[in-house]
């Protein structure tokens, strides 16, 4: 890939003074190349556990234990209430110093790394939308199905997991799919705690090369890229669980 | 005590029932025997989907008690799966599973409550998709199928964990004049094999036909009940014979 491309842009750079130089320094590339798997892995991990969140939440939140209730709603009040920039910066220098540090032979390393913290962050910055989300769709399911449900002796987790979820989850995905495609963006906030990812990449390689518009431009473009897969996905998706006669 | 099919089946015995200030149940009593096929008719509000959904605990009663087989339903540490077991509901709205075909919403329950065999369970869900004659609408999902249509899957759903007792609740009320006749022959085919019934109905020539016993409702009590011979003819309330008067 580095090799088909190099040329191109190192001739680019000399003929015009565009420099990408991300696309013909092998050092730059590496780097470049690492921050897409870091940027990646945060995004993937963040989507997962946020909609975990926005589950177990969601289920949660309809709990009989009234203590339970008011976590929930406290929890969502202070993720939804305070900007995801102060969270992250919250959660690794706040939280971050409380948790134990593990003894590596010599050295000590934080049990939670920067880029951990950006996925707890994040995973319950979003899931805090998202647990609303699910909860407008469970809302959306009728009475009567719970009843029919329960009425077959499903008890209430079983009827969560296999009929309310499944249902709320339809009439839930478009507005998951704005959250989500919300989160993929957010990511970038945890420049803030020097996680590798894109834009903290990309910045340090426009310190060096003093080259922030063209470095602009692959920001842009790579972001429009992800979130035009991630919409595609969840409109697949969207289209594969949609049911004869219904929604 | 062990419960014996000498004694009755379901034994309802002074049950009170009240949403807030509305009083809706106000001392019922009945007792119904393994295999018998009761009727429960009255005007609309009056307690009948209560009643019924009291017999299998969707709906906590206030006093009183009511039996399943020799079992309290409203002891607080009755197994409640054990009593859904015995007890399969019917409503008026199918409330079917929407996101799943009419063979996997008759095969569920016993593969997720009971936690049986699939390839089992599958033949005895097709089996009963046959029995209310689906045949060839198994891959269907309710939102393609009639309402008649739903409303037997979702009878052959609730057959599928081996009830020894079906509660009906106005299952006929909602379809056209022409699907309500195979919905009510599914449940007839029920009843001759035995299963004991207990139908909430509009249908008062069915009721006629197939009921060992009729119980009229009105108010929160049981006003006037008999065998339909008897209770259709000599009716001798003023409320039975006005809520007669109106629906014959
Ligand atoms: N879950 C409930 N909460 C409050 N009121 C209810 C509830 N269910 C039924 N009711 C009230 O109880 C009365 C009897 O209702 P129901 O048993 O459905 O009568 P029927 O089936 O005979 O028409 C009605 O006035 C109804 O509004
Ligand atoms: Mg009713």
């Amino acid at each position: 890939m580095f090799d088909l491309i190099s040329d191109f842009f190192r001739t680019l750079y000399e003929e015009t003074g565009w420099n990408f130089v991300i696309f013909y320094e092998e050092y730059e590339w590496s780097r470049f190349v690492d921050a897409i798997w870091v940027s990646l892995k945060l995004i993937a991990a963040s989507l997962i556990f946020s909609v975990l969140v926005g589950v177990i939440g969601a289920w949660a939140q309809g709990s009989p234990m009234r203590w339970l209730r008011l976590v929930m709603a406290g929890y969502i009040q202070f993720f939804r209430n305070t900007p995801p920039y102060v969270q992250l910066l919250f959660f690794y220098f706040v939280v971050g110093n409380l948790t134990p540090k593990v003894d590596m032979g010599g050295y000590y390393e934080p049990l939670i790394d920067s880029f951990g913290w950006a996925v707890i962050s994040l995973s319950f910055f979003a899931g805090a939308f998202n647990v609303e989300i699910f909860r407008a769709g469970i809302e959306a399911v009728p009475t009567a199905t719970r009843e029919a449900a329960e009425s077959l002796g499903y008890t209430r987790l079983k009827a969560y997991l296999y009929i309310i979820l499944p249902l709320a989850f339809r009439v839930s995905l478009p507005a998951l799919n704005n959250n989500l495609v919300n989160l993929v963006k957010t990511t970038t906030q945890a420049y803030a705690i020097a996680v590798p990812e894109m834009l903290y990449t990309l910045n340090q390689v426009w310190s060096d090369n003093v080259n922030v518009e063209e470095m602009m431009i692959v920001l842009f473009i790579y972001y429009v890229g992800l979130v035009a897969i991630l919409v595609w996905g969840m409109h697949r998706w969207e289209k594969a669980m949609r049911v004869p006669g219904y929604g | 005590m062990a419960w014996s099919p000498d004694q009755p089946i379901v034994s309802i015995q002074n049950v009170y029932k009240s949403f807030g200030p509305v009083e809706v149940l106000k001392g019922v009593s009945f007792d119904v025997m393994k295999g018998e096929v009761i009727c429960i008719i009255g005007p609309s509000g009056s307690g009948k989907s209560t009643l019924l959904r009291c017999i299998n605990a969707l709906v906590p009663i206030d006093r009183g008690s009511i039996m399943v087989e020799g079992q309290e339903v409203h002891d607080p540490d009755l197994d409640k799966l054990e009593l859904r077991k015995k007890v399969g509901m019917v409503f008026q709205q199918y409330n079917l599973f929407p996101h799943k075909t009419a063979l996997q919403n008759v095969m569920m329950a016993p593969i997720h409550v009971l936690k049986q065999d699939k390839a089992e369970v599958e033949a005895r869900a097709r089996r009963l998709i046959r029995k209310v004659r689906l045949e060839g609408k198994e891959d269907a999902y309710p939102g393609e199928l009639s309402g008649g249509q739903q409303q037997r899957v979702a009878i052959a759903r609730s057959l599928a964990m081996n009830p020894d007792i079906m509660l009906f609740d106005e299952v006929t009320a909602a379809l056209d004049p022409e699907t309500v006749k195979e919905v009510l022959v599914t449940i007839r085919e029920l009843a001759e094999e035995g299963m004991t019934c207990l139908l909430v109905t509009h249908e008062m020539g069915f009721a006629r036909e197939i009921a060992d016993h009729i119980y009229f409702t009105d108010g929160g009590v049981i006003v006037e009940h008999g065998p339909p011979k008897t209770f259709f003819k000599e009716a001798r309330d003023p409320r039975t014979r006005e809520f007669l008067s109106q629906i014959l």
